[in-house]
């Protein structure tokens, strides 16, 4: 029970990943099916961000501690930490999971418009975008295929 | 490698970047084409860039034959913190397929657009094409784990919108190409999350760093978990058995240069780095990876070559048997790396090359009859060998290179597999490799009989032989399905030399 409540993060992550998923699966709107697949692909964000976060830190941003400008930054970055231990002691997060999650956004939104301009081109082909009518129709287009004699 | 070095000469200043710019020759070429007027110049930008992918990948492998492992850093951040390409003779092996089916379906490409894909889309097209060839040589070339996440996708966007292009053919194309965007992205995110585990147990990125803080690590949940979802994730990629749904309607459905390209490169990049991540980003020691290996990947691969092998059978529309039979080939590849020594990798990689090029000649081959008449059945290919001898003929080639007839590369290719198998003792896969060769045998047989021996049907539209620019090709590939079959001391060289990277030690 501990375990849940001090990993809440990714308690969170693992729901919203599952709910995703089970959008993707269970639903029959190809519109609904890409938003249930970028719910599934924040919830990686989510759980990135949570491997960076270190308990206290604040954000990731190099002062330069010999000068009275990067001490006076540091000092209203995280006000607490620097009236405790001084600039030294600052603690900050882990930034190269941003980083990463920040380019996994660029490629979902690149996979997302490529999806939706696909969603856009069945509706135009089958007439609609629900999943079975456009199953029923591929069904009709592969008996045409079969051999006629 | 003398033939390496024979063939190419790159100024020094040139081939020290021949890493990077064989991946960002195709990238760049991607934006030029979606740039360029119209008419025959992206045709004209795909080949001149492909050319230099592979100009450059025979460049890197040359220095990969000479030094063992070329490590190149990336905008001068030195790794594990900055990305580092590295490349030892697994990757170059795979860069040099990749970038010479490239070139050949760039070659191909002028003459199938024209008749599958609407004439206002064929720059784009070519700049997806090439996104997709620079996509796939990052992948193998990369060294470092999101870093190939990122290539992955950059080759997904591209193959999605490929597939669904061939709409103007078949309608289903674009359910097809929507149903694969769904499974490879969900494939891709697990891979993120699975890599997500692993940087948190092990700090880095980077995959040789990786492997070596892994070796100390030893086994736990976390790094288990994250290997799982970095299998599977790479496993939807790979079309590993039952993770395959989406390849039948995809192959299918895309316009023939696509089918071409993806059954000769797409699925053997993601074998590529699941064998990368299982091999040599594991340690050798891990129980969990062993456990994984034989009683997890094996068996799927052998149910592949069996189950898929005998939906090929009686499937009806070619392009479809193919396509199955893609599925059941991937099998018998990860038969061999499921064996996890160096005989097993050395197989499996001669038979990524044999399939490359057999599978790359029968879709070539169909898209070349299918250039006049717009056929998809068996029933109405029957007796197009009349009309077009030199395209069936190939077809023929690639068939019995299938099926795995003697002077074939399909043949030795299935020999090495045996014959790897029999060294680790493991007999009952050697029977499941006769049983799917067999069971091949019979569909390259349908496909070889209604093409050569059945009678047309009665007033159906007469096939005419397809121009030179695509039977140039086309015989290029079934040329080199039989000189292999004869002379294989290149790709055996190749493969061999890619085993010992994984295998010997080399790390």
């Amino acid at each position: 029970m501990s375990l849940i409540v001090t990993h809440f993060n990714y308690v969170a992550v693992v729901v919203m990943m599952m709910i995703g998923l089970f959008i993707v699966f269970s639903s029959g709107n190809l519109i609904k099916r890409m938003i249930g697949l970028a719910v599934f692909q924040t919830s990686t964000g989510l759980f990135y961000i949570s491997l960076g976060k270190v308990s206290g830190g604040t954000a990731p941003i190099m002062v330069d501690a010999q000068s009275a400008d990067g001490r006076a930054l540091a000092a209203a970055l995280n006000p607490q930490y620097v009236a405790q231990y001084g600039v030294d002691g600052v603690v900050y997060s882990n930034p190269l999971p941003h980083v990463l999650i920040l380019t996994a956004i660029v490629v979902g939104v690149a996979t997302l418009a490529v999806g939706l301009a696909i969603a856009v081109r069945i509706r135009e082909a089958y007439g609609t975008i629900e999943s079975e009518e456009i199953d029923a129709l591929v069904r009709v287009d592969a008996a045409r295929a079969e051999p006629v004699a | 490698m003398t033939l390496f070095e024979s063939l190419y000469v790159a100024p020094p200043t040139l081939a020290a970047q021949a890493p990077i710019l064989a991946i960002a020759g195709p990238l760049i070429g991607a934006c030029a084409t979606a740039l360029s007027p119209g008419g025959r110049s992206g045709w004209v930008i795909s080949v001149i860039t492909a050319s230099f992918a592979l100009w450059m990948s025979l460049s890197v492998a040359c220095d990969v034959a000479r030094e063992g492992v070329v490590v190149y850093v990336i905008g001068g951040f030195q790794p594990p913190l900055g990305i580092a390409l590295r490349i030892d003779a697994l990757g170059s092996a795979m860069a040099l397929l990749v970038s010479s089916m490239g070139l050949i379906g760039a070659v191909y490409s002028g003459h199938a657009l024209v008749a599958e894909v609407r004439a206002e889309t064929h720059t784009l097209f070519q700049s997806g094409y090439l996104l997709c060839v620079g996509g796939f040589l990052g992948l193998v070339l990369t060294g470092d784990a999101f870093n190939a996440f990122v290539f992955l996708e950059v080759s997904s966007v591209g193959t999605y919108a490929l597939v669904a292009a061939g709409e103007q053919r078949d309608r289903r194309a674009l359910p097809a190409a929507f149903n694969y965007l769904i499974m490879g992205t969900i494939g891709a995110t697990f891979y993120v999350i699975g890599i997500g585990f692993l940087y948190g147990a092990t700090g880095t990125l980077n995959m040789a760093d990786m492997a070596v803080r892994l070796a100390t690590l030893g086994d736990n949940t976390a790094v288990q978990a994250g290997f799982a979802f970095v299998v599977v994730g790479l496993g939807i990629k790979a079309a590993i058995f039952p993770l395959h749904g989406w390849l039948p309607g995809a192959y299918a459905g895309a316009p023939s240069l696509v089918s071409v390209f993806l059954a000769a490169t797409a699925t053997k990049t993601a074998i590529y780095l699941i064998a990368r991540i299982t091999f040599d980003v594991f340690p050798d020691s891990s129980a969990f990876g062993q456990t994984f290996v034989h009683f997890v990947l094996a068996p799927l691969a052998a149910v592949a070559v069996i189950v898929c092998s005998i939906q090929a059978i009686f499937e009806t529309e070619v392009r479809r048997m193919l396509a199955f039979s893609s599925v059941a080939q991937v099998g018998m590849i990860m038969l061999g790396l499921s064996l996890a020594n160096a005989a097993g990798a050395s197989a499996a990689v001669f038979y990524i090359f044999a399939h490359a090029l057999m599978k790359a000649t029968l879709f070539m081959a169909l898209g070349a009859l299918a250039i006049s008449v717009k056929a998809r059945t068996l029933a109405e290919f029957a007796g197009m060998a009349r009309e077009a001898p030199w395209s069936a003929t190939a077809f023929g080639v690639g068939a019995a290179s299938l099926a795995g007839l003697p002077l074939t590369m399909g043949f030795l290719a299935k020999w090495n597999l045996v014959e790897a198998a029999l060294q680790a003792g493991a007999i009952w896969m050697v029977v499941v490799i006769a049983a799917g060769s067999a069971l091949t045998l019979v569909y390259a047989w349908r496909m070889v009989e209604a093409l050569f021996f059945r009678t047309p049907i009665p007033g159906a539209p007469r096939a005419r032989e397809a121009p030179v620019g695509v039977l140039a090709p086309l015989w290029v590939l079934a040329g080199l399905s039989l000189w292999f079959g004869v002379n294989a001391s290149l790709p055996e060289s190749l493969a061999n030399s890619a085993a010992l990277a994984l295998f010997g030690g080399g790390r």
